[in-house]
C-alpha cells in the first residue's frame, strides 16, 4: 500500500512544490559524537529559545531530558557496559562487603551520546493532523510550525511517532509563545538564505551533517560500511529506509546499538497510515448504515 | 581534550577517522574516553610511575630510536662523579639539603674537565641560575659550558643514558599496577601501541592539559613526557612533539607576553633586585659566553625591549632605562600575594578576568586576601563573586567575615568579550590568530586594552612634572598609540610595536622581518623578540585566513607561528643527522645539497644555510657553536635533554613523589612527597595527614577537580548565560557504585566532602565512569568535583566550590598549586550552615589530630 500519507515518496513536489529543491536534512553520526551540546546552544542561540530549567536530572551528563517545545536539539548520554563482554547480573547477593570487591573484574563500559532532533518525517503525521495549517512542509521537504498560526491545539502532539513536537509551557505573557506547538525548523530561515542550520554550522565534528539527503544516505552509507570494516559490528543506519513506517526520515542516524537503547522506536509508523483505510471504512460503515436504514424503509414498504 | 578542548578536538577525530589510535589517560572516564580507542584509569597523582614505566618499557626492551637519541639528546652526555641518584639515597638526589628543604644541583651537571684543547676556563657565575627555575621561562636553562664528555656507544657507566636505566629499572609493569591501579595488561597495551607509533615511519604525539601541572611534581610530569618523546624521537617531527592544552584562549599569548610576575616579554626572566642592578649583569644570567645557540643574543632582545618600552630616553649612556624596570624581591607569585594580602602588606589589586573567590585553590583563602584589601578593580563580563563576597560569601554565612568589618573598596568595570574588541589569540601551537571586533562593546563595557592605555594616560598626567627618579618608569614609556574615532587606541599599533623596527639607517622606520635583525645597540627596537616577524613588511601576518585546501599541509599561510613563523619547533630532528628525511612519509625539513640550504614544508628552524656537516671550531659559541646536527638550538648544548643538568629545583630525573596529601604510603621510595615542594604552615591553611602521619584514616578517600564542557574555569562567563547554565545547573561530585555504597551515597542526593580546610556539599552522581582502583594492596576510590560553581547571588546557577577543599602546596620550579589531588571524607547528606559547619570541620581536624605541621615536613625522615 502506498499512497501520500504512507510509503516511498519525495515530500516537497508531493505537498505541491514544484519549483524542484533538493530534499534537505540532517545525518546525524553518533560515533563521531562528542556530547559537546553546542548544537542545543546554538540552536537556542540561533532560534531565541527561552531555557528550559536549571533542574539537575541526575541521567548522566543530560539536563535537558527530552526533545520539547524549548529543546530543538538534545544530546542523550547512555552510560552501559559493553554488552558482550558483561556477564549477566541476576542481581544476587555477593560474599564481599561492596567495594571490596576485584576491580578487576569491571567490564568494559561504553559512554554513548546522540544528538537528536525533529525528523522531518517524508510521512509526518504532526502536519497531517494540523487542523490550522500551522504545520507545512517546506519546499525543502522539511516540516516547520508557523507559530503565529498555530492555535494550540496539541493535536500534532500525540501524533508525532517520537514524541518530538510538544507545547510550550511557561508563563502567560512572559514566555514567548506560550501554549504554542514548537520543534525544530531545520533552521529555515537560514536554508532560504543558502546557510547551515546552526546545530550543523556550530558541531566541531560534523558528527550532524547537513546536506541534501540523497546525498547524505549515500555518505551514511559508506561511514557504516567504514565501521564495519574496522569491527565496529554494531553500528547501524537509523531512519534512512524510505520503505520504513514513516517512508524515511529527513533527518536519520548513525547509532551504535539498538535503537532502543538511545530511547527511539524500533519501527516507527506514521499514526496517520491508516487514515484512508480507516477514512474508507468509516465511509464503508457509513455506506452500509444507510444501506440499513434504506433497506430498512424499502423493506418496510415492501 | 573532548570535555575542555571540543573545538580542537574535532582534528583528533579526524586522525581517528584516518586510523590513529587514539588512547586516554585520566583518572574518569570523559567525553573523550567515551570516543577513545583505550580508557586507562588512572589514580590521580601517580604520573610519574606511569610515565616511568614507559621509559622502562622502552630501554629495557631496547626500543628507542637510537640514531635520533644518540644524535640528538644528551643520551651520550657523561655526567659528574659525585651525582647520585634516588636509588641509593631512599628517593633523594645528591644535595639536599633537609633544613630547607632544596637541593644544591651542582652535582648534577655534566662532567667536562675541558681535556680538549681551546675550552675555556669554568664559570661558576651560573650556579644562581640552577637554583631558580622559576625564572627560567621557556628556555633552556644555562650551562657553565657546552664542551661536553660523550660516549657515543652509551656504554659508559656515568652517561646519561646508563644513569636513565638505572633510575627507571624498578618502574616495572608490575610497580606501575602497585603504583597507579593500571593492570599490567592495559599498562602494556599503552606502552606497545606507544613505542609501535614512533621511529622512522610514525610519530606518537602526548597531549595534555593543564591539569598535569597542577601538581606539586607537575614540571616532572611534563618532563617525564619529554624524556619518552625524546628516546622515541618524536620531538621536532611532524605528528610529534607534547601539546600542552591551555586553560583559555590565549593563556600561551599570556606567558609569551606574560602576566606572570618573574618574567619579561619572549621568556627574558625578571630581574632581581641587588642580583641585577645593571644591564650587563642582567645578560650575563641569561646566557654564559661558552654557551651555543640562540640565547646567547639575549643582550640585543633586552635592549630593543627597552628601545620599544623608552623609545629615545633609552640610551647607551643609562643602560638603555634598564633602572626603570621593576625588580624584583622576592616571590610575587599569586599564593604569596593572598598571604601578603592577610598579613596586612597589600593594598590594592586588580581582577582582570579572573574569579579567584570561586577559581583559585584555597579559595577561603583568595576571599579572605580580597576581604584584607584597600581597595579592589574587577574587571568582568558579569558581577562575580570575586566582586560580592563582602555580601554574600560562603565566609558572612558562617561569621567568619562580616559586611560591615569589611574595608575594601570595590570598584567592578565592566569588560568586552572576545567578539567586542580586536586583537590575538595565540594558542598552544605558539599560532598566533588575529580577531576583529564583530560588534561594539555595550554600555561603558571597554577592552582591557582601552582601559591599560587610558589609566597609563591619566597616571603619566597625573604625574607630569615630577621630578622624583622614581616616576621616571612610567613617565619615559613611549605612550602614543594612534586612536580611532571613539578614543580607543588601534591594536594593530600593539602588534607593529611588539613586531619591532629599525631605528636608525636605511631601513629607519620599516619593521624588522625577524629576531636575527635586532642589535644591542639601541639601533633596533622591538617589544617581543620571540615575536619578531609578526609584521613583517608592514603586514599584519597573524591576519593571515588562506584556506588549508588552498596551500600545502603544514599551512603556513594561516596565521603566524612565533618564532619565525615555524610550525614546528626543533624541526631540524625531522631529517638525520645527514640532513635526509628519516622517512618519505614523515619527510618535513631537509638539506638541499644542490641549492646547499635548507627547505622543506616548514620554515626550517635552524641556520638555512648552515650544512648538517658543520663542526663548531674550539671555542665557538653562541649560533656558531651549534653543529649541523645540533636541532635543539635553543638548548646550551644543542641537544633534547633526557637528563636535565641544571634549571630545575627537584631532581635532574622525575621520580614519583605521592601527593602531598595521599593516603598511600610511597611504593617506590622511602621519601613521600616531593622533598622540595613549597608549603605554607599557617593556621589558615592546614592540610590532611598522609600515611605514615596519624589521623590518615580520617580523609581516606582521593579527590580531584576539573571542568566539564559546559561551564567556563569559575562560571564567570556561562553561569550568567541561561543556555549554558541550565546544561549543567548544580554542583555535583561523580562517584562509583562501589564508594555509594561503602558510603551510603544515593544517587541525586546531596553529599559532603570534607577536607581540613572546610567542607562542601555536592549533588551525588553515581557513575561507573569512576573507577575504584586497586593500588597497593588496597582499594582506593576517587571522587570527582567539577570546580565550576560558587555561592553568590548575582549567576543564574550557584553552589559550593571544589577549590574551598584545597590547600597551597606548591611545585618548587614554577610556585603553581597542587590542586587536581587532595585527600577527603565525604559523608552522605547536605552540610551543616552558618557556624555550625565551623564546628563540623574543627571537629575532623581534632579528630585527625591536624597541626600546622601536619603533612607539611617536606622530608621524610628514617625511623
Amino acid at each position: 500500500m502506498s499512497n501520500s500519507l504512507y510509503g516511498p515518496l519525495d515530500p516537497a513536489p508531493d505537498a505541491g512544490w514544484t519549483d524542484g529543491q533538493p530534499r534537505k536534512g540532517f545525518f546525524t553520526d553518533t560515533s563521531i559524537c562528542i556530547g559537546c551540546k553546542a548544537c542545543e546552544v546554538a540552536c537556542k542561540e540561533w532560534n531565541a529559545v527561552p531555557e528550559d530549567g536549571l533542574l539537575m536530572l541526575g541521567s548522566s551528563y543530560d539536563n535537558s531530558g527530552s526533545l520539547g517545545a524549548s529543546t530543538w536539539r538534545h544530546v542523550k548520554f547512555i552510560e552501559q557496559p559493553a554488552a558482550a563482554s558483561a556477564p549477566v547480573d541476576l542481581g544476587m547477593p555477593t560474599a564481599t562487603l561492596p567495594g571490596l570487591s576485584d576491580t578487576g573484574q569491571r567490564t568494559e563500559f561504553r559512554w554513548l551520546m546522540e544528538s537528536d532532533v525533529c525528523k522531518h518525517c517524508t510521512h509526518a503525521a504532526c502536519l497531517d493532523v494540523c487542523p490550522t495549517g500551522s504545520l507545512f512542509r517546506t519546499e525543502f521537504g522539511t516540516v516547520v510550525v508557523q507559530d503565529d498560526i498555530c492555535n494550540g491545539c496539541g493535536y500534532c502532539v500525540p501524533a508525532c511517532p517520537f514524541g518530538v513536537i510538544d507545547r510550550r509551557i511557561g508563563e502567560k505573557g512572559v514566555v514567548k509563545n506560550e501554549g504554542i506547538a514548537q520543534k525544530c525548523t531545520l533552521c529555515y530561515d537560514r536554508l532560504g538564505d543558502g546557510l547551515t542550520p546552526a546545530c550543523a554550522q556550530a558541531c566541531p565534528t560534523q558528527s550532524i551533517q547537513y546536506g541534501d539527503v540523497d546525498e547524505l544516505r549515500e555518505r551514511a552509507q559508506e561511514r557504516v560500511d567504514t565501521l564495519h570494516a574496522q569491527g565496529v559490528h554494531d553500528a547501524r543506519l537509523y531512519g534512512e529506509n524510505t520503505h520504513d513506517g514513516v517512508g524515511g526520515l529527513g533527518a536519520f542516524f548513525l547509532l551504535l546499538d539498538e535503537p532502543e537503547v538511545y530511547g527511539l522506536p524500533p519501527d516507527p509508523v506514521v499514526t496517520t497510515k491508516d487514515l484512508p483505510q480507516m477514512w474508507r471504512k468509516a465511509g464503508l460503515a457509513a455506506l452500509t448504515l444507510l444501506a440499513g436504514a434504506v433497506a430498512a424503509f424499502a423493506g418496510g414498504r415492501s | 581534550m573532548a570535555e575542555c578542548h571540543p573545538v580542537g578536538f574535532q582534528w583528533v577525530m579526524e586522525a581517528k577517522q584516518r586510523g590513529a589510535k587514539v588512547i586516554h589517560i585520566d583518572p574518569r572516564f570523559t567525553r573523550t574516553s567515551a570516543v577513545a580507542d583505550q580508557h586507562v584509569p588512572i589514580r590521580v597523582g601517580s604520573d610519574i610511575a606511569f610515565l616511568g614505566g614507559v621509559i622502562n618499557y622502552i630501554l629495557s626492551n631496547f626500543k628507542d630510536f637510537r640514531e635520533y637519541v644518540v644524535a640528538y639528546t644528551n643520551a651520550a652526555t657523561i655526567l659528574r662523579e659525585d651525582f647520585v641518584d634516588t636509588e641509593d639515597l631512599g628517593g633523594l638526589f645528591s644535595g639536599y639539603d633537609e633544613a630547607n628543604a632544596s637541593y644544591d644541583g651542582e652535582s648534577w651537571g655534566y662532567a667536562g674537565h675541558n681535556q680538549e684543547a681551546g675550552a675555556s676556563g669554568e664559570d661558576e657565575e651560573l650556579a644562581a641560575d640552577r637554583n631558580s627555575g622559576h625564572e627560567l621561562g621557556g628556555r633552556g636553562a644555562t650551562l657553565e659550558h657546552s664542551r661536553v664528555e660523550r660516549d657515543e656507544t652509551l656504554q659508559h657507566p656515568r652517561c646519561v643514558y646508563q644513569v636513565l636505566r638505572r633510575h627507571y629499572a624498578r618502574y616495572t609493569p608490575e610497580m606501575v599496577e602497585q603504583v597507579c591501579g593500571v593492570p599490567p595488561e592495559q599498562f602494556l597495551a599503552v606502552c606497545e601501541a606507544v613505542t609501535a607509533n614512533s621511529g622512522r615511519e610514525r610519530t606518537t604525539c602526548w597531549v595534555y592539559s593543564v591539569g598535569w601541572t597542577h601538581h606539586s611534581t607537575g614540571v616532572q610530569y611534563i618532563r617525564g613526557a619529554a624524556i619518552i618523546q625524546l628516546l622515541l624521537g618524536n620531538m621536532g617531527r611532524p605528528g610529534g612533539g607534547i601539546m600542552a592544552l591551555r586553560g583559555h584562549a590565549s593563556i600561551q599569548g599570556s606567558t609569551d607576553i606574560p602576566t606572570l610576575f618573574n618574567l619579561l616579554p619572549g621568556y627574558l626572566p625578571m630581574p632581581v633586585a641587588g642580583e641585577h642592578d645593571t644591564l650587563t649583569d642582567y645578560v650575563a644570567t641569561i646566557s654564559s659566553p661558552g654557551m651555543k645557540g640562540f640565547w646567547t643574543a639575549a643582550d640585543a632582545y633586552t635592549v630593543s625591549l627597552l628601545k620599544a618600552w623608552y623609545g629615545d630616553a633609552a640610551q647607551p649612556e643609562n643602560d638603555f632605562c634598564f633602572d626603570r624596570l621593576p625588580k624584583l624581591t622576592g616571590d610575587h607569585g599569586t599564593y604569596q600575594t593572598v598571604l601578603d594580602q592577610i598579613d596586612g602588606k597589600g593594598e590594592g589589586y586588580f581582577l582582570v578576568g579572573q574569579n579567584p573567590a570561586v577559581g583559585s585553590a584555597q579559595a577561603k583563602l583568595q576571599r579572605q586576601g580580597l576581604a584584607s584589601l584597600k581597595w579592589l578593580v574587577v574587571r568582568d563580563v558579569n558581577l562575580i563573586e570575586s566582586a560580592t563576597f563582602w555580601k554574600d560569601g560562603p565566609e558572612i554565612a558562617t561569621g567568619e567575615l562580616a559586611t560591615e568589618d569589611i574595608g575594601t573598596e570595590v570598584f567592578f568595570l565592566p569588560a568586552a568579550t572576545h567578539v567586542e574588541k580586536a586583537g590575538s589569540f595565540t594558542q598552544t601551537q605558539r599560532m598566533v590568530q588575529w580577531r576583529h571586533k564583530a560588534v561594539e562593546p555595550p554600555g561603558d563595557a571597554r577592552s582591557e586594552l582601552d582601559f591599560y592605555f587610558q589609566l597609563g594616560r591619566m597616571l603619566r598626567e597625573r604625574l607630569a612634572g615630577s621630578t622624583d627618579p622614581k616616576d621616571r618608569a612610567l613617565l619615559d614609556l613611549t605612550w602614543d598609540y594612534p586612536v580611532d574615532d571613539h578614543g580607543e587606541p588601534d591594536p594593530v599599533s600593539v602588534l607593529a610595536e611588539i613586531n619591532g623596527s629599525f631605528l636608525t639607517g636605511d631601513r629607519a622606520g620599516e619593521p624588522l622581518p625577524g629576531f636575527t635583525s635586532m642589535r644591542a645597540d639601541g639601533s633596533t627596537a622591538g617589544g617581543c623578540w620571540i615575536y619578531t616577524g609578526i609584521y613583517k613588511d608592514g603586514v599584519n601576518q597573524a591576519a593571515r585566513r588562506k584556506p588549508g585546501r588552498e596551500q600545502n599541509w603544514v599551512a603556513g599561510e594561516w596565521g603566524w607561528a612565533w618564532p619565525m613563523d615555524r610550525r614546528t619547533l626543533y624541526n631540524r630532528a625531522s631529517a638525520d643527522p645527514e640532513g635526509r628525511p628519516w622517512s618519505e612519509r614523515k619527510a618535513y625539513v631537509w638539506w638541499d645539497e644542490e641549492e646547499q640550504r635548507w627547505t622543506g614544508h616548514d620554515v626550517p628552524d635552524f641556520e638555512v644555510t648552515k650544512p648538517p656537516s658543520y663542526r663548531p671550531p674550539d671555542g665557538a659559541s653562541g649560533p656558531e657553536g651549534l653543529a649541523g646536527d645540533d636541532p635543539f638550538i635553543m638548548q646550551a648544548d644543542g641537544k633534547g635533554w633526557l637528563y636535565a643538568p641544571s634549571g630545575l629545583l627537584d631532581g635532574p630525573m622525575p621520580a614519583h613523589y605521592e601527593p602531598h596529601e595521599s593516603p598511600v604510603r610511597n611504593p617506590l621510595y622511602h621519601q613521600q612527597g616531593n622533598p622540595t615542594r613549597e608549603v605554607y604552615r599557617r593556621k589558615d591553611n592546614l592540610s590532611n595527614p598522609s600515611a605514615g602521619e596519624p589521623g590518615v584514616e580520617v580523609f581516606p578517600y582521593v579527590f580531584t577537580t576539573y571542568r566539564l564542557t559546559e561551564h567556563h574555569t569559575a562560571g564567570g562567563m556561562s553561569r550568567w548565560v541561561p543556555y549554558l547554565a541550565e546544561l549543567q545547573p548544580e554542583m555535583f561530585c561523580e562517584v562509583s557504585p562501589e564508594l555509594a555504597s561503602e558510603r551510603g551515597l544515593e544517587h541525586l542526593s546531596y553529599a559532603t566532602i570534607v577536607t581540613a580546610r572546610t567542607a562542601i556539599e555536592a549533588r551525588v552522581l553515581v557513575t561507573e565512569r569512576m573507577t575504584p582502583l586497586s593500588v597497593d594492596g588496597r582499594v582506593i576510590h576517587q571522587v570527582g568535583l567539577p570546580y565550576h560553581w560558587g555561592v553568590g547571588n548575582e549567576a543564574f546557577v550557584s553552589g559550593d566550590s571544589a577549590n574551598d577543599l584545597l590547600g597551597l602546596a606548591l611545585d618548587p620550579n614554577v610556585h603553581i598549586q597542587e590542586s587536581k589531588v587532595g585527600s577527603c571524607d565525604i559523608q552522605p547528606g547536605r552540610r551543616p550552615t552558618g557556624p555550625a559547619l565551623l564546628r563540623y570541620v574543627e571537629d575532623y581536624r581534632s579528630r585527625a589530630g591536624i597541626t600546622v605541621d601536619t603533612g607539611n615536613t617536606q622530608f621524610t625522615a628514617r625511623p
